[in-house]
C-alpha cells in the first residue's frame, strides 16, 4: 500500500496562501487553519533560514513529525510549494518540483491570472489532481 | 523542389540558397507572447465582446499574411478558388504551417448549408489557458478564428468566423469548435461555378 498524501500547499513571496487541496481523509483543514498554517510555515522557513549555523541555507526542507512529513520546496522567485503527507512516503521532492513544473505552465502562462493571487485555474486542478494519484507518484521517483 | 536530393557546392558563400531553417518556435515563448496580447487587449476593452474582436483582428492581420506566404511557398503562385479547396487548404496546409499538425476534423454543419466547422481538441492557443468561471462562454481562439477570417477574406471568400467551446461526452475538457459561416455570394458564386 503507497503512503499517503494529505494535503498541498502554495504560498505566494509574503507568506499568503494561494492555492491549497486536500487529498485524503485525513489531515483535513478548514480554510482559517491552512491560512494558519501557511503564514506559520512561511515564517519558520524564513527563521530557519537565519537561525542555521551554515552559510547560505535555504530554510526548512524537510520537517518530520510523529504522525506526518512535511516536505517544501522554494523556488527561486521566493513562492514555497510544500506538502504533508504520510512519514516516510517516498519521492516527494520529485512530486514538488513536478507541481512546480505545472505552476509554470498552468498557472503563469495563463493569462487571467493574476501572479501573487489566488490560483484558480481549472487545467491547474485537473494536472494536479492526477499528479497526486498515489501511482503517479511513483512513476516519478524514476 | 529545385536541388532536392543532391547538394551542390557553392564556391561563393553568397550563392548559397538560404535555408529553410528550423520551422517551430518555443511553445513556451508563444505562450507568454500570446498571454501577454491577451492580457494587454484586456486592459483595453470593458467588456468580453469587445475583447473577442480585438483578439480576432490580431488574428486576422495573421491570416492575411499566412495567405499570401503559403499560396508563394507551397502553391507555386496559385490559390484556391472553390470552396471545398480553400477549406482543406486552411485545414490542412494553415494549420500545418501554425500548430504543426492538420486540425482534428472538418465538418459541414447540419443546419445550415453556409456553415463549415473546424474542430480541435486542444487549440494550440488554448494549451495553457483556463478561462475563470465569470468570463462565461469567452474563447481564446477569437484569435484563431481571426486568422482563418483572414485567409477567407482575402482568399476572396468573404466569411464570418467565430470560435465556441463544445462540450465532449466522457471528456473533462470540451474541443474548439472554429466556425464559418459564407457570404451569401460566395454560395452563390460556388453554385455557378459547379454548374
Amino acid at each position: 500500500m503507497a503512503a499517503a498524501i494529505y494535503s498541498l500547499y502554495i504560498i505566494n513571496k509574503s507568506g499568503g496562501l494561494i492555492f491549497y487541496k486536500d487529498c485524503g481523509t485525513k489531515g483535513r483543514m478548514d480554510t482559517n487553519d491552512s491560512l494558519r498554517v501557511a503564514s506559520l510555515w512561511h515564517s519558520m522557513h524564513a527563521i530557519s533560514q537565519q537561525l542555521s549555523p551554515v552559510n547560505g541555507c535555504s530554510g526548512i526542507e524537510l520537517l518530520e513529525a510523529d504522525t506526518f512529513d512535511l516536505h517544501c520546496f522554494q523556488s527561486l522567485p521566493g513562492t514555497k510549494f510544500f506538502v504533508v503527507c504520510e512519514p516516510g512516503t517516498p519521492h516527494m521532492e520529485s512530486l514538488l518540483r513536478y507541481i512546480y513544473e505545472l505552476y509554470t505552465d498552468y498557472v503563469l502562462k495563463n493569462p487571467f491570472y493574476e501572479i501573487e493571487m489566488p490560483i484558480r485555474c481549472e487545467l491547474f486542478d485537473i494536472n494536479l489532481t492526477q499528479a497526486v494519484q498515489s501511482d503517479r507518484v511513483a512513476l516519478l521517483g524514476r | 523542389m529545385i536541388g532536392v536530393g543532391k547538394m551542390k557546392q557553392y564556391s561563393n558563400v553568397l550563392d548559397k540558397p538560404l535555408s529553410k531553417g528550423k520551422q517551430e518556435v518555443s511553445l513556451t515563448a508563444f505562450a507568454f507572447l500570446f498571454s501577454e496580447l491577451v492580457q494587454y487587449n484586456q486592459t483595453q476593452v470593458d467588456n468580453i465582446a469587445e475583447l473577442e474582436r480585438r483578439l480576432e483582428d490580431a488574428g486576422y492581420a495573421v491570416g492575411a499574411r499566412v495567405l499570401e506566404l503559403l499560396c508563394n511557398r507551397e502553391k507555386g503562385n496559385r490559390r484556391e478558388t472553390r470552396l471545398l479547396g480553400i477549406l482543406s487548404f486552411v485545414h490542412s496546409t494553415v494549420w500545418k504551417v501554425l500548430f504543426g499538425k492538420v486540425a482534428d476534423s472538418l465538418e459541414k454543419g447540419t443546419e445550415h448549408e453556409d456553415e463549415y466547422m473546424i474542430s480541435e481538441k486542444e487549440l494550440l492557443v488554448n494549451r495553457f489557458i483556463s478561462i475563470p468561471k465569470d468570463m462565461g462562454t469567452f474563447n481564446c481562439g477569437a484569435f484563431v478564428a481571426g486568422i482563418v477570417k483572414g485567409v477567407l477574406d482575402n482568399a476572396g471568400f468573404p466569411a464570418v468566423v467565430t470560435a465556441h467551446f463544445v462540450p465532449i461526452e466522457g471528456q473533462q475538457r470540451p474541443r474548439t469548435t472554429i466556425l464559418i459561416k459564407f457570404a451569401d455570394e460566395v454560395l452563390k458564386r460556388e453554385a455557378r461555378l459547379s454548374q
